[in-house]
């Protein structure tokens, strides 16, 4: 049995912020297909790392690969943002990042800008409404409407995007994200201010994600009821370095996990981490 | 919802009423707000306040006789159509904003023969020259949200590459027009380029000194533009090759003996207005479509979060740069026209307070309303014509006029942004 590629592939990356190492020679892969999960505990690094893996901090050393499902390869630290989005590694923000004057709908047509500014040939066939660039901008319709019913928003196409409660906003992002056509989705703290049932529902999404769209995740985390539930495999930051990787299981009963998080080791906290209560 | 409710909301009606007499009356004020007297002592103006009185009372009296039979009626107009309620209140807004954009193009057309003398429409050229620059840097500020202090120097790019092509080469208004905001589109690149990296403030403060560094070129590069001294002699632009002076030039005819009709100044000037406001009704429709395509709404998203556009794959460079060349070009547009009605143009016509006055159109119109643009210019540009008679006091009924109104409205005059599309309950935009 051959396995494929890792969807990515990251070698000794290392970022220093002044005197600050927040990444320390990090190495990881994220396989194809799999939800990936990096948890770690607060300033261990984890949003850095996606800010270099997405191209918006260059890193100082390393080498980030990015496999395509079409068998093309692309090396993410020689990239702009912009084009490594364009490649098809698309993410969300921890701290959401919505475009909030603009409708819901108006977002999710602004995430397939790509596609429809080649339809719109230089705007000229946009300017014109030729019946090529009408279609490709009903597609786009159709695919901001199939997004808006998996993420709960149907009733709020029209709605400014930042008017909506916290909760549809993180919804949103992933929606938006899913319009640009990724093949590998970055969600920083996904679950971040959601109530229990909210977490609920967003399992359930990125398990279809995974499985019905064949959409690899790489997911940043606190939300252990999330993480244990959904990844396939997790890799553990602290201070900027890797201190485990394994499966959910194998991570739950991983004493280093454990004290890194928790910083003691006590049985009873141990409890909480596979109880899903951090 | 209202429809529910039994009791009219009278406040906030008699408020929209109000708000609607308000914008009759300013309309009405450049309309119906004067009467020209020729008599022995030669030309005096006359204020017929009592009339912009009459057309506000009206529309305020109008407006709200409207919406109160609506809100009495819905229910019934909802109970024909099933689900009508939603639909009714989404398309409302919408359909106001349409039919005053068709009042108002229907009234500008029809200024020139309402018995409007030759000094208002002359007047109403000026505003609209204004109304379309406007309409352009909307695009650079409302839109993208790139804080442009010197937009002037597309516009004085404009005007001098139509003077000197004009001058030097004899070339045609109408061939110098795209030639102009070609030009003034590569300035707006070129602007483009340096500022890439920055925004709000610093971005203001790089434009400003490229509207500043433009002006100094012209002053100093006597050879081509005439230094201080400016460019005369700038030839008008024709009527379909019709040319508008009372004599020919060889080898062409005039508009006034093509028609067999007896020369006057007035055919330039109202010539001259409706030529202004097909370019500026242009500009507009050029705007409110490209807001539906992907550019214009990469504009938006720009303005809303960079960041953000980066990670869709937007390429910020590109939609910044498509942002200050479309611009510009508007601006170039403009410009040669300006150079094409002033006949003369000189570096005093594109000083810093122009920018200023163009920037507090967009803001005080509500940046991104293209009617809010219209009614901001009438007032920035059209009431201190008509205060001279305040003579040095008329910069500071001005200057107190604006602060009051942002006091007023600080979001501007109309600050309603209308989405590109919809796409609830399967509407199209
Ligand atoms: N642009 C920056 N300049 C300086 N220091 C930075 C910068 N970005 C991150 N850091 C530092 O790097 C470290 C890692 O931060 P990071 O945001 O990656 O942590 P994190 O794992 O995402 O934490 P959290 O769970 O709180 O989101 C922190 O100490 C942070 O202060
Ligand atoms: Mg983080």
């Amino acid at each position: 049995m051959t396995t494929p590629k890792p969807v990515l592939t990251v070698e000794h990356l290392t970022i220093r912020f002044g005197g600050l190492l927040a990444i320390d020679d990090l190495s990881f892969e994220a396989r194809t297909g799999d939800i990936t999960a990096l948890i770690g505990p607060n300033g261990a690094g984890k949003t850095t790392a996606f800010n270099c893996i997405t191209g918006f901090y260059k890193p100082d050393t390393g080498r980030m690969s990015f496999h395509h499902p079409s068998g093309e390869t692309h090396l993410l630290e020689r990239m702009d943002g912009f084009r490594i989005a364009r490649a098809g590694v698309v993410r969300s923000f921890q701290n959401i990042r919505l475009f909030p004057a603009m409708s819901v709908a108006e977002n999710l047509m602004v995430a397939q800008h790509v596609a429809l500014q080649r339809a719109s040939i230089f705007s000229i066939a946009g300017f014109l409404r030729l019946p090529s660039y009408l279609k490709a901008e009903r597609e786009a319709h159709d695919k901001a409407r199939y997004w808006l019913a998996q993420t709960g928003l149907e009733n709020d196409a029209d709605t400014l995007a930042g008017s909506l409660p916290y909760g549809s906003q993180r919804r949103l992002e992933i929606a938006r994200a899913m319009c640009a056509d990724p093949s590998l989705l970055c969600l920083d703290e996904p679950a971040a201010g959601l109530n229990p049932s909210e977490s609920l529902a967003l399992n359930a999404l990125l398990k279809k994600i995974r499985d019905e769209h064949k959409i690899s995740i790489l997911l940043i985390e606190h939300d252990m009821s999330v993480v244990m539930q959904i990844s396939d495999r997790i890799h553990v930051l602290e201070q900027g370095r890797l201190i485990a990787s394994g499966t959910p299981d194998e991570i739950r009963a991983n004493p280093d996990v454990i004290r890194a998080y928790l910083g003691v080791e006590d049985h009873d906290e141990l409890a909480m981490v596979s109880g899903g209560q951090v | 919802m209202a429809l529910h409710t039994t009791r009219p909301d009278v406040p906030a009606l008699l408020r929209d009423a109000g708000l609607a007499g308000f914008v009759a009356a300013l309309l009405a004020f450049p309309l119906l707000g004067f009467e020209l007297n020729a008599s022995a002592q030669g030309i005096t103006l006359n204020y017929r306040l009592l009339w912009i009185v009459y057309a506000a009372a009206i529309v305020f009296a109008g407006r709200l006789g409207i919406s109160l039979a609506l809100f009495y009626l819905a229910p019934q107009i909802a109970s024909l159509i099933p689900k009508s309620g939603g639909l009714f209140a989404r398309l409302s807004p919408h359909a106001t904003r349409y039919s005053v954009g068709v009042i108002m193009i229907v009234l500008a057309l029809a200024l020139p023969w309402a018995g409007a003398d030759r000094n208002l429409v002359d007047k109403a050229t000026l505003i609209l020259i204004y109304i379309m620059l406007g309409w352009g840097l909307n695009i650079v500020v409302g839109l993208a949200g790139l804080l442009d202090l010197g937009y002037v120097a597309f516009y004085a790019v404009g005007a001098y590459s139509y003077a000197i092509l004009s001058t030097t080469f004899g070339l045609s208004f109408w061939i110098c027009l795209p030639l102009a905001g070609l030009l003034a589109g590569a300035f707006g690149i070129a602007l483009g380029f340096p500022v890439l990296r920055l925004r709000g403030d610093y971005l203001a403060i790089v434009t400003l000194g490229f509207g500043e560094i433009i002006r100094e070129i012209i002053i100093n590069w006597q050879v081509v533009t005439g230094g201080p001294n400016g460019i005369g002699g700038i030839a008008r632009p024709s009527f379909f090759g019709l040319e508008m002076l009372p004599v020919a030039t060889e080898g062409h005819t005039t508009f006034s003996d093509f028609f067999n009709i007896p020369f006057s100044p007035d055919q330039r000037v109202i010539f001259l207005y409706y030529l202004i406001l097909m370019l500026a009704l242009a500009t507009n429709f050029f705007t409110l479509r490209i807001r539906q395509l992907p550019i214009g709404r990469a504009w938006e998203a720009l303005r809303e979060d960079e960041i953000a556009c980066r990670s869709l794959g937007l390429n910020p460079t590109m939609v910044k740069l498509s942002a200050f060349a479309i611009g510009a070009t508007f601006a170039g547009f403009a410009g040669s026209f300006f150079a094409a009605r002033q006949n003369f143009i000189s570096p005093e016509s594109f000083t810093f307070i122009e920018s200023a006055i163009i920037l507090a159109i967009v803001v005080l119109g509500g940046m991104g309303s293209q009617i809010g643009i219209v009614l901001a210019a009438i007032l920035l540009v059209g009431l201190p014509e008509w205060f001279r008679d305040l003579a040095e006091f008329r910069m500071v009924a001005f200057g107190a006029a604006m602060v009051l109104i942002m006091i007023w409205r600080p979001q501007g005059l109309l600050s309603h942004r209308e989405p590109t599309l919809r796409l609830g309950s399967g509407g199209s935009p």
